[in-house]
């Protein structure tokens, strides 16, 4: 190193400081600040001193369970069945409200059984509404990860080809990336309703026999609903990133390839997916953990419902730190999250590194 | 390619239009319904979504929509709102980002390793992990302004901007640049006798155009477009910005005229900035993919 580019403490923090100064005030020190909180009841506002109160967060959400109910017998030892012939159950609150014999389940609710022989497995948890959340977004993650690198990745490969007018095209499936995904959010709730468009464009598509249906409001189809319009609104966005990892690609291989006689699945199979290798990891990394952000559409298209079939954890984290004021809960989702986030990461890392 | 005959060649182009031209109508008719939406009568826009009518100017047109959406809610404001909120935030992060990444590629100085990698381990940080405790500490920070001395900064512009001025992208993609400028330059001038400032406005910064575009391109998206912060730390009106501002058109006898033309206000010209700079936006995601 030249004699002027040796060390320049003074300068060097100067320039630095501004910047990292903003960031570490903001976005180092709350995450630091979200594990500290997870361990008290602070509140947002409240005219208590904040407590300390150890893991009691992280009890209260993540306590589950799996009940064992035997069916109920007679005085004969006989199965009570009801008149469909199924067996009858003790309820779920006699063992979960003040029951000295089981203190474990105290306050613990059904989430859902399923039957092993005559006998119930009733899984219950204390926040039932917290794992539902973690539930519909691994789900969301393990639809939409996949299905929108492959598609983003098929998008990419047809606006790779030399056409005239290609750009127009490029710029067209881009668009969406563009457009804020709160005004996405309401636009498809209109295309999602009753008499809504997509709707009317299915009962056309079928001459009729399409009944049409309440994609939001229908339990069944509200998250599947979400997940396709997340899709449609980012895939662009990974499109540009794999195109940027095809135009990596030299221009000589394919031509080798060509020489040798190779199909075009074979130049996509031993060229073109070879060269994708560190593309692929980016797309699924960054696909992942914009995916268990996952809260704008949730908030505008259906407040978490119906039934809690679409709340997400981060609009738990929300509805708690913020609606309800309760800032140590929603620290605790935080934390619980971004240690998933963290973990699918080098998950990730860990299964496509070199070998 | 040369090898096929030019019948088939023909109808081999024309299929791969057509296929392009499909996806391309799925991506763009949402945006196209809504911009004819907003200037349809509620009545005509429903009975419209049954058939092709959606999607074209037909009718009973006019700009009632807008005018009842301006007088609904304080729209000129809250589109005010975004645009300072969005402005101020852009210069001063590539600013600061630009400096911060400066002294990290130019500077020796002791801390500077650590520092950097500081930086970019906050990358996988995502913001929704943080809004929580972020709320409480913005909720307690003091501040000096022209009425003195107060403690919060909920509903302000402040509370807005501060916090998103720097991030590890901006600074990292600052870094990346400055790598690849030669040396030789920065050295040649420090010889001369100018001071790093100088060196900083005279000789980096000028050369800096591509990646400042990019920058400037993601964190415009990233700001005009914020929701889930000002909807936990805006309360007040006067404050809100622009997505925020849609709360006012969720009624429970929704009015969609109206609301597609508060969309059309509020995309429209985000959309036209796109389409003229199309180039400088995708480059700007491709290269947020070089870093991995």
């Amino acid at each position: 190193m030249a004699s002027k580019l040796t060390t320049s403490n003074r300068a060097g923090w100067g320039f630095a400081l501004p910047g990292f100064g903003l960031l570490a005030l903001f976005i180092v020190v709350p995450f630091f600040f979200a594990f500290f909180l997870s361990l008290t009841n602070q509140r947002l506002i409240s005219p208590n001193p904040t407590e300390f109160v150890g893991l009691d967060n992280y009890r209260d959400l993540l306590s589950i369970s799996v009940l064992s109910i035997p069916p109920e017998r007679d005085d004969a030892g006989q199965i009570i069945r009801d008149d469909d012939g199924e067996p009858t159950y003790a309820r779920v609150r006699t063992f979960t409200r003040n029951n000295p014999d089981f203190p474990q389940y105290a306050g613990m609710r059904e989430w859902f059984r399923w039957h092993s022989g005559d006998t119930a497995k009733v899984v219950v948890a204390t926040d039932v509404v917290f794992w539902k959340s973690l539930r519909n977004t691994l789900m969301f993650v393990l639809v939409v990860a996949p299905v929108q690198g492959a598609l983003a990745l098929g998008l990419a490969l047809l606006i790779n080809q030399r056409l005239r007018g290609i750009n127009v095209f490029r710029t067209i499936y881009f668009m969406p990336v563009v457009v804020s995904i709160v005004v996405v959010s309401l636009l498809w709730r209109f295309l999602y309703a009753d008499d809504g468009l997509l709707n009317n464009i299915l009962h056309a598509l079928s001459f009729g026999l399409f009944e049409g249906r309440d994609w939001l409001g229908d339990e069944n189809t509200a998250l599947g609903a979400i997940k396709a319009m997340s899709i449609w609104q980012a895939v662009g966005f990974h499109m540009v990133i794999w195109l940027s990892g095809l135009q990596t690609i030299s221009p000589t291989l394919y031509e080798v390839a060509s020489i040798e006689g190779a199909s075009k699945w074979q130049a996509f199979r031993y060229v073109t997916w070879p060269g994708l290798r560190n593309t692929a990891v980016l797309v699924l990394i960054v696909i992942t953990m914009q995916a268990f952000a996952l809260f704008a559409q949730i908030d505008v298209m259906t407040n978490g419902g119906p039934l809690d079939s679409t709340t997400t954890v981060v609009f738990q984290a929300v509805e708690r730190g913020y609606g309800k004021q309760d800032i140590s809960g929603g620290s605790t989702i935080s934390v619980i999250l971004f240690l998933i986030v963290l973990s699918i990461s080098l998950i990730q890392r860990y299964l496509t590194r070199e070998k | 390619m040369a090898a096929i005959t030019s019948d088939n060649h023909g109808l081999r182009l024309v299929t791969r239009y057509v296929v392009l031209t499909l996806i391309a109508i799925i991506f763009v008719f949402p945006l196209i319904f809504m911009v004819m939406s907003s200037f349809k009568p509620d009545l005509q826009l429903l009975r419209d979504t049954s058939g092709i009518r959606a999607f074209l100017p037909v009718g009973d047109i006019s700009l009632n929509n807008y005018v009842a959406a301006f007088e609904r809610a304080p729209v000129a404001l809250f589109v005010f709102n975004s645009v300072l909120v969005t402005g101020v935030t852009v210069l001063l992060s590539l600013l600061l980002c630009s400096m911060a990444a400066f002294s990290f590629v130019f500077l020796q100085w002791r801390g500077r390793n650590v520092l950097l990698s500081i930086i970019i381990a906050t990358l996988i940080v995502p913001f929704e992990t943080i809004a929580i405790p972020l709320l409480l500490l913005v909720s307690k920070l003091p501040w000096i302004g022209f009425d003195g001395f107060t403690i919060g900064w909920l509903n302000s512009y402040r509370v807005q901007i501060i916090p998103w001025i720097a991030d590890g992208l901006t600074i990292f993609l600052f870094v990346q640049f400055f790598k690849d400028l030669p040396r030789d330059l920065i050295e040649a001038s420090r010889v001369e006798g100018a001071s790093w400032w100088q060196i900083y406005t005279k000789v980096v910064m000028p050369l800096s155009g591509p990646v400042i575009a990019t920058a400037a391109i993601l964190k415009f998206l990233v700001m005009y477009n914020q929701y889930l912060w000002p909807l936990i730390v805006v309360q007040e009106e006067t404050y809100r910005p622009v997505m925020v501002g849609l709360q006012y058109f969720f009624q429970l006898n929704t009015a969609w005229g109206e609301v597609m033309a508060y969309l059309t206000v509020i995309t429209v010209p985000v959309l036209t900035f796109y389409l003229i700079l199309q180039r400088a936006f995708i480059a700007s995601i491709a290269s947020t993919g070089v870093k991995g």
